[in-house]
């Protein structure tokens, strides 16, 4: 999986302009499809064909990242950028961003500000890709990037930009590529413009009308220095929401990912999750409601260019969705 | 000239009548169908030439920000509270139209005279504003303008040579271009417009409208934020007035589809109409509501930079507004199911 990951993560796709990630994601999983579409806004699903016995399950993860957008270019070339989705602007200071084709930006700094000792502002930053004028700028307002990281394996430890969401992408293609045999119709949904408001998720939940739905996506943690409280950690298991900012997981997906769990021997750790939601609080509310729960690959410093994920998390991950799938 | 109309009448969130019989008027011979929905938007269907089968919706706000009547003091005066973005600092001392019957008022102020320093250095709120429509009485006052009565500016359309002012070009602009697109030949698709209700309150008329309408794609017209006046930092403007239509990528309503913004900046540049790209992450508007309606519908937003939106006199410039009707009537033409 680490070669899939690392191809996943790498991949430009700002939420809004997902068409290179979706590109990639297409290629890997066309051969495996029973049916493929991409829907209005964008979002890619995968039908898999079950045997008529089960549900109509939805397995979402989004693919689009975090970035920016270039707002305005100044006369001397430097260009003043908006962010797409939460990005931090203390993670922005000194960090390389690439545009879709392939500039590299720069972010600098004004150095003339009232309190240097405070975070800064949006306003106070900048990207410098080199140019000396707005005429030679190579980025236009408009333009969107995403952070530039390498992807590393450390140990069990996977960290890259874009985790979230690329790691549950990962953990759908895997399991598509896995599963046998399945009772249940499953789509595979790759969304899109999650991180600006679960816009993808919603429509995509709309046309395909499913009796289930699970969010595959990444959750925050509560196992590094000084952080604010929360009972999940890195390598304890996928974790099973039960509930997060935007949504109480219906108590049935819950329970049923809690006794897959449980009867395959895969750990796990149940989750509350204070700030933040997912892709599954969409889907919940879509025409006349949905089921929904959400299986979460717990997450180091989501939101920043290195994000960290255990690799035997997310092996456990699709383990367990297979369980899911399995049976009726 | 319908921008003139439509920019005089009366039309606060909630109380579009007075330019929904305008719209109406404008626009019934040149459709083969025309309707009012339960909001109260204007859907008015235009037939294509069959030769593509598409759905396309076409967007613009009827309803304007205002004020609404919400109590009285003993001597005749009246409260009010902003229907919609309404900035306080713009409005005392301003001419108002009250009620459908359009009861001139005006927002009480303090003679300089009697200002304190300190006083003069603060912005008033709404909450300590009164309008004087002239009644003597609480009674009087509440039988002219019963509470929950709409107010709007007392602004005249005028025509400054170039450029026009006037109130509500956010989106009376929008409306205006509309009402010129269904007043031309007719599409390859079919096109579905609509004139919408309580966009400035949270884009409600738009998202039943586009529940209704079912469009394969949606263009939201628009009047938009021009702020290209004097400023000390090179760090902006939003847009620029007489530099051409305004194409939205990203605002915090939604994001636009990249194809209908390819389709908008190419036929532009093919053509040479000016245009610009709105400093994205700003406002929002009728596509936020529209993009998300059922399965979802590609969407972007397109917009005449009005200086001064939102406040007693807007200003545009006719040279923007021209290229803004002769860009969407080419795109559109250029429109197929493979945009």
């Amino acid at each position: 999986m680490r070669e899939l990951i690392h191809k996943l993560v790498e991949t430009y796709g700002p939420s809004g302009a997902e068409e290179q990630i979706r590109a990639v994601i297409r290629t890997e999983v066309e051969p495996l499809a029973d049916e493929l579409r991409v829907d209005p806004l964008g979002s890619l699903i995968v039908h898999k064909q079950g045997s008529n016995e089960g549900k109509r399950i939805v397995l979402a993860a989004h693919m689009d990242e975090i970035g920016v957008m270039v707002t305005y270019v100044d006369e001397k070339g430097f260009a003043r950028f908006t962010r797409i989705g939460g990005v931090n602007p203390l993670t922005c200071v000194g960090a390389r961003v690439a545009f879709a084709d392939g500039t590299v930006g720069v972010i600098g700094i004004e150095e003339k500000r009232d309190d240097t000792s405070k975070a800064p502002k949006f306003e106070q930053l900048y990207i410098d890709t080199g140019a000396t004028s707005r005429d030679e700028c190579p980025v236009h307002v408009g333009d969107a990037a995403t952070f530039v990281r390498p992807f590393v394996a450390q140990g069990t430890r996977l960290i890259a930009k874009a985790l979230d969401d690329r790691i549950g992408c990962a953990v759908l293609i895997e399991t598509l590529r896995r599963l046998e045999r399945t009772p249940h119709d499953v789509y595979f949904v790759f969304s899109v413009q999650e991180e600006v408001g679960l816009r993808g998720a919603r429509t995509s939940a709309y046309g395909i009308e499913p009796d289930l739905a699970i969010a595959v996506d990444v959750t925050g943690t509560g196992d590094t220095p000084e952080c604010a409280p929360m009972a999940v950690a890195l390598g304890k298991g996928p974790a099973v929401k039960v509930q997060d900012r935007g949504m109480i997981a219906h108590p049935a997906v819950r329970d049923l990912l809690v006794q897959r769990a449980q009867e395959a021997h895969i750990p796990y750790q149940l989750e509350v999750l204070e700030r933040g939601t997912t892709d599954a609080a969409a889907m919940q509310l879509v025409r006349a409601g949905v089921p929904s729960g959400c299986l979460s690959i717990p997450c180091r410093y989501i939101h920043s260019p290195s994000e960290m994920v255990d690799e035997g998390d997310v092996r456990n991950s699709v383990q367990l969705l297979l369980e899911v799938l399995r049976t009726a | 000239m319908i921008l003139r109309e439509l920019s005089e009448a009366f039309g606060v969130s909630g109380k579009e009548d007075d330019v929904r019989a305008v719209v109406l008027d404008a626009v019934r011979e040149y459709v083969d169908e025309v309707k009012v929905d339960t909001m109260g938007s204007v859907l008015a269907f235009k037939r294509g030439t069959g030769q593509q089968r598409m759905r396309v919706m076409l967007d613009a706000h009827m309803d304007e920000v205002g004020l609404m009547v919400v109590g009285y003091d003993n001597d005749g005066f009246l409260w009010i509270r902003a229907v919609g973005g309404i900035d306080p600092r713009l409005l005392p001392g301003t001419l108002l139209q009250v009620g459908p019957e359009r009861i001139p008022g005006v927002i009480g102020v303090k003679p300089i005279h009697l200002l304190k320093k300190e006083e003069g250095e603060k912005v008033p709120k709404l909450e300590d504003l009164v309008v004087d429509i002239g009644t003597k009485s609480k009674d009087e006052a509440k039988k002219l303008a019963p509470l929950g009565t709409y107010a709007t500016f007392a602004t005249e359309f005028r025509e400054l040579g170039p450029t026009v002012s006037g109130k509500a070009f956010d989106d009376r602009a929008g409306c205006a271009v509309l009402v010129e697109l269904l007043r031309g030949e007719r599409f390859r698709f079919d096109l579905h417009a609509a004139f919408t209700v309580q966009e400035e309150v949270g884009l409600r008329g738009a998202r039943v409208a586009a529940y209704g309408i079912e469009p394969d794609c949606a263009f939201a017209l628009e009047g938009t934020i021009a702020d290209d006046i004097p400023r000390d930092k090179d760090v902006s403007p939003t847009t620029e007035l007489g530099k051409g239509p305004a194409i939205t990528v990203m605002d915090r309503s939604f994001i636009a589809d990249r194809r209908l913004v390819r389709l908008l900046t190419g036929t532009a540049e093919e053509l040479g109409i000016p245009h610009q790209i709105k400093q994205p992450g700003i406002g929002g508007t009728d596509a936020g509501a529209i993009h998300l309606t059922r399965e979802g519908v590609p969407s972007v937003t397109v917009a005449v930079p009005c200086r001064y939106i939102h406040s007693p006199v807007a200003l545009l410039s006719l040279d923007d507004f021209n290229n803004t009707v002769r860009l969407m009537r080419e795109s559109l033409s250029r429109l197929t199911r493979r945009t």
